[in-house]
């Protein structure tokens, strides 16, 4: 009896902490009332909507065209933000220049500046007469209400993503295997680009992929600076909003389901990343 | 390669790390720097690799001056105390790094470097894990890699930074007697730093025993273990008392009695008596001798220890005696006199003039009978 | 050896010795100026840009600005639905670190990740799962409304999407903060006779209280900021139903630019001084905050 007590499963491990049935049951309660109820209500929304009318609603042209342009805006800003995002943590974790900390805790600021507005101060300057956007315009380039616009903006709210997911790894980068790479012969060139770079990958990626899935369903900031012009500059988030604005839920439902579905892959995507740099070398992200 | 080290001085900001140090290292051999953390024997190593600028002296590889060479022109191999491997390449990738970022022209093609690197995976017993990364292997097979991956570029010099230091003790003898197979193999001039004294004596041709960011001595683990230069020396390496002694009229006198040991070359005055604990004989009835409560006995191994106290204003004694002769000695008193034996003064101890003014200690008698 | 190897070669003049971990001069001025370029480019000079865009008119335009009563009153309302959702959120993040960091139990790394979900929904999405909950054609919003209950284009609507996108901040500070300090100190204290309430009181939370206010300090930021999922639930009714962020955009879109970054600057102030206090919280508390940024 005692053997099969031991072997028995166990939903929990024996604690002598006090607490565990309250603070779990508030848990579960708080998610799923705020979070899970109102997610699997869209589903179900999407789901009854039949299949090849959510195919018509989901695929219709002017939405993939707007799906088309909030990923491909998203995947730009987020390779911007990775090379410049990679240089800033460098900069920040090797470098030493007055004014380093408040550049350092500037990088959090599209955290903390309301989304808004970001878009209106964005708009401001790189509009054509704006102090940007009048430096660009005798040479032709239009920032501002073109899908570059899009991109400025998604790389303001993106920064953060990939320099707080880098830093703390070139942090703990070990001088030693700087020093492994220059008793081998490797130049800093080579030492750069062939050890600390590579070892530097799934943190990188993981960055991308956040300052990505949040550029994907960014709204605030793209808004005002994106000139929303239909198959053009309108984001698939503002698509949404137009719909319910036309009271026409289906559609807005469809396409918040295919981003959802999108979204949620994403997030696959950045755990497999992580538990296979784990596996493989030794370290997450 | 031969290194020579010309009179190297290195200071950290105002800390001085290393003083004036000479060394002179020969082609193929394996040597040790020996000494307690902080001797600077590990910015003597990172010197030599280049690792590091020394404030003055210059340091020669053959007839080369390679203090004007940058740590990539030394054509060192180095193994870091932690290893220092590249986690995101396999083993292979890791020992052929050092071809592979040669300059072109003296890039050897990429089968050639494959193979050798095959070649050194063989040596350091590793075959069969080339395509492992550094997280799947155990601490002693990345000490090999480290390893593997030094020799790869065919170094002047191969330099280990205690190679074993984070290993456990097992593995560490393991990898001790193995690295010294190694280096009676490939012949390269080897240089490693240790503070186990164990580790430096088993291991090398010739031991630095360092303090201070000074050498103390220079010589083979016989000559450092039996004939220390140096009351440090004599301290650091194995065990050893050390009692404050009188000369009188050539006659060592301790507590003003004569203890049975005579140096008639010496001067009248202060000393310090050195000897072993396995260095004694006991004595019966003590007409010269040093004479001791036994205040703790333990067993070690093949010997029998016994702590004596020779009085309250000495530190304690141990000696060390065959376990049949321990027994049969009288319990609580013990007189006995060493076989082998230094004397040590400081300058200031001496009324007449040092005979060598450089030294802070002078041989004074050869070993005893 | 002991000496610090780093702050020994940071000290000592360029030399050979360099070579082997650091740039060179030339290089690392180039790296420099592109890092600070990128950050003057892509953050000071918009925030800048909102300080002088709302003082254009003199300081006299911009306090007419915020005197006006639809923007008092959007000021107002973001206080009251930051002041609900905040609470709400610090109760349930205690709750969920006490759950996940003291106790090993099935499908903990699951409910993790469902703790985040939120942080992964586009900010529209947010608004619109309440709208379909509580909508015209939904079966909860018209029942709700028979017995007088108005959620959608109401507070509750607002403070509902605030809680959604807030929810994960203050857990997700908690968690890694709680599991660092482990089991040991509250059962120290209940050896010694405490009760469930006065271990957390008088151990746990003089623990965490750091963390627990840059959670905190977070999740207002972005429950005063939020646009997106507001912006839907909302339905705009000015002076009523406008948060500031909501205003911005009205008074934007109207091209009263002054009172737009009036308001914008405000939100902004909100934004330094979080700033501020994050970055005074991790110079003091750097230790324990470290252990908590780690997602």
């Amino acid at each position: 009896m005692a053997s099969r007590s031991h072997t028995r499963w166990r939903f929990r491990q024996p604690s002598v902490i006090p607490g565990f049935g309250l603070a779990l049951g508030v848990t579960l309660t708080w998610l799923v009332l705020i979070v899970l109820i109102p997610i699997s209500g869209l589903f179900w929304r999407s789901s009854g909507l039949g299949w090849s009318n959510f195919i018509a609603l989901a695929f219709d042209e002017r939405t993939l065209n707007a799906l088309a342009i909030s990923f491909g805006t998203a995947t730009i800003a987020a390779i911007v933000n990775l090379v410049f995002g990679v240089v800033l943590a460098w900069v920040l974790v090797r470098y030493r220049f007055p004014g380093k900390r408040v550049i350092d805790a500037m990088v959090d600021l599209p955290f903390a500046l309301p989304t808004a507005v970001a878009g209106i101060a964005l708009t401001t300057l790189y509009a054509p007469n704006g102090w940007i956007g009048s430096l660009l315009d005798p040479l032709g380039i239009k920032i501002a209400f073109t899908p570059a616009g899009i991109v400025v903006a998604l790389v303001f709210v993106g920064l953060p993503f990939v320099v707080r997911t880098v830093q703390p790894v070139m942090e703990e980068i070990d001088r030693e295997v700087e020093e492994a790479a220059a008793t081998l012969g490797a130049n800093r060139f080579q030492t750069i680009t062939r050890v600390l770079l590579p070892g530097l990958l799934p943190a990188g990626l993981t960055g991308f992929a956040l300052a990505f899935a949040r550029g994907v369903g960014e709204y605030g900031s793209v808004i005002f600076i994106a000139g929303n012009l239909p198959y053009v500059s309108e984001i698939a988030p503002l698509l949404i909003v137009i719909r319910l604005e036309e009271f026409n839920y289906p559609a807005a439902t469809a396409i918040a389901a295919v981003m959802l579905i999108l979204s949620f892959t994403m997030l696959l995507v950045i755990n497999m990343i992580q538990a296979w740099s784990r596996r493989r070398y030794g370290y997450g992200s | 390669m031969e290194v020579r080290v010309q009179n190297i001085r290195k200071a950290f900001g105002r800390f001085p790390a290393l003083d004036d140090v000479s060394l002179d290292i020969r082609s193929g051999e394996l040597i040790a720097l020996l000494g307690p953390s902080g001797s600077g024997k590990t910015t003597l190593l990172r010197l030599i690799a280049g690792l590091e600028s020394p404030t003055e002296g210059t340091i020669f590889f053959g007839d080369e001056d390679a203090s004007k060479k940058s740590v990539q022109q030394r054509n060192i191999g180095f193994v870091f105390q932690h290893y220092a491997l590249f986690r995101h390449m396999t083993v292979l990738d890791n020992i052929s790094f050092g071809l592979k970022v040669r300059p072109a022209r003296r890039r050897p093609p990429v089968a050639e470097i494959r193979r050798r690197a095959l070649d050194l995976i063989d040596l350091v017993q590793l075959s069969g894990l080339e395509k492992r990364y550094p997280a799947q292997l155990s601490g002693g097979q990345r000490q090999r890699v480290a390893l593997a991956r030094a020799m790869a570029v065919e170094p002047n010099v191969l330099l280990l930074d205690e190679p074993f230091g984070a290993l456990d003790a097992q593995v560490r003898k393991e990898l001790r007697k193995w690295l010294r197979e190694i280096h009676d193999r490939t012949g390269h001039t080897t240089v490693f730093v240790t503070h186990d004294q164990e580790e430096a004596l088993e291991l090398a041709d010739r031991v630095v025993v360092m303090s201070k960011g000074a050498i103390e001595q220079v010589g083979t683990p016989d000559e450092i273990y039996d004939h220390p230069v140096s009351p440090f020396v004599y301290r650091f390496i194995g065990q050893s008392s050390g009692l404050n002694v009188t000369l009188a009229s050539g006659e060592i006198r301790f507590e003003d009695r004569p203890i049975g040991l005579r140096d008639a070359n010496e001067a009248d005055g202060p000393a310090t008596l050195y000897f072993r604990p396995h260095d004694v004989e006991l004595v019966d009835g003590c007409g010269g001798c040093l004479a001791g409560l036994v205040t703790g006995s333990r067993r070690v191994a093949g010997t029998r220890h016994l702590e004596l106290n020779l009085g309250s204003a000495h530190p304690s004694v141990e000696i060390e005696l065959p376990p049949e002769r321990a027994s049969s000695v009288d319990q609580s008193r013990i007189a006995f006199r060493p076989t082998k034996w230094k004397l040590y003064r400081r300058k200031e101890d001496l009324t007449a003039p040092p005979l060598q003014a450089q030294t802070s200690a002078i041989e004074l008698a050869p070993t005893g009978t | 050896m002991a000496h610090d190897i780093s702050s020994a070669s940071a000290a000592a003049p360029p030399s050979l010795v360099d070579a082997a971990t650091s740039e060179s001069r030339l290089a690392r001025a180039v790296l420099t100026a592109v890092a600070l370029g990128f950050v003057a480019l892509f953050l000071l000079l918009p925030l800048t840009t909102v300080f002088i865009e709302a003082f254009r008119k003199g300081a006299g335009e911009f306090l007419a600005a915020l005197a006006d009563p639809e923007t008092f009153s959007a000021i107002i309302l973001t206080l009251t639905v930051a002041g609900i959702a905040v609470p709400l959120n610090l109760a349930f993040g205690v709750a969920a670190a006490w759950a996940i960091a003291k106790f090993e139990f099935k499908g903990k790394a699951f409910l993790t990740t469902l703790i985040d979900l939120p942080f992964s929904v586009s900010p529209v999405i947010s608004g619109l799962v309440f709208v379909l909950l509580f909508g015209a054609n939904s079966a909860l919003g018209p029942l709700l409304q028979s017995y007088g209950l108005q959620i959608l284009f109401a507070v509750p609507g607002l403070v509902l999407a605030t809680v959604f996108v807030t929810f994960p901040f203050v857990a997700r500070e908690l968690i890694p903060l709680m599991q660092e300090q482990g089991t040991s100190d509250e059962e120290a204290a209940l050896s010694l006779g405490a009760t469930g309430w006065q271990t957390f009181w008088h151990v746990t939370l003089p623990n965490i209280k750091w963390g627990l206010l840059y959670g905190v300090l977070l999740c207002n930021a972005r429950a005063m900021g939020e646009f997106g999922a507001v912006s839907v639930v909302s339905g705009h009714i000015r002076g009523q139903t406008n948060t500031m962020p909501l205003q911005v955009e009205i008074l934007y879109n109207e091209y009263n630019f002054v009172a737009a970054f009036a308001v914008a600057a405000l939100l902004a102030l909100l934004a330094l001084v979080t700033l501020v206090l994050k970055t005074a919280l991790e110079l003091r508390y750097s230790d324990e905050i470290a252990a908590s940024r780690r997602h």
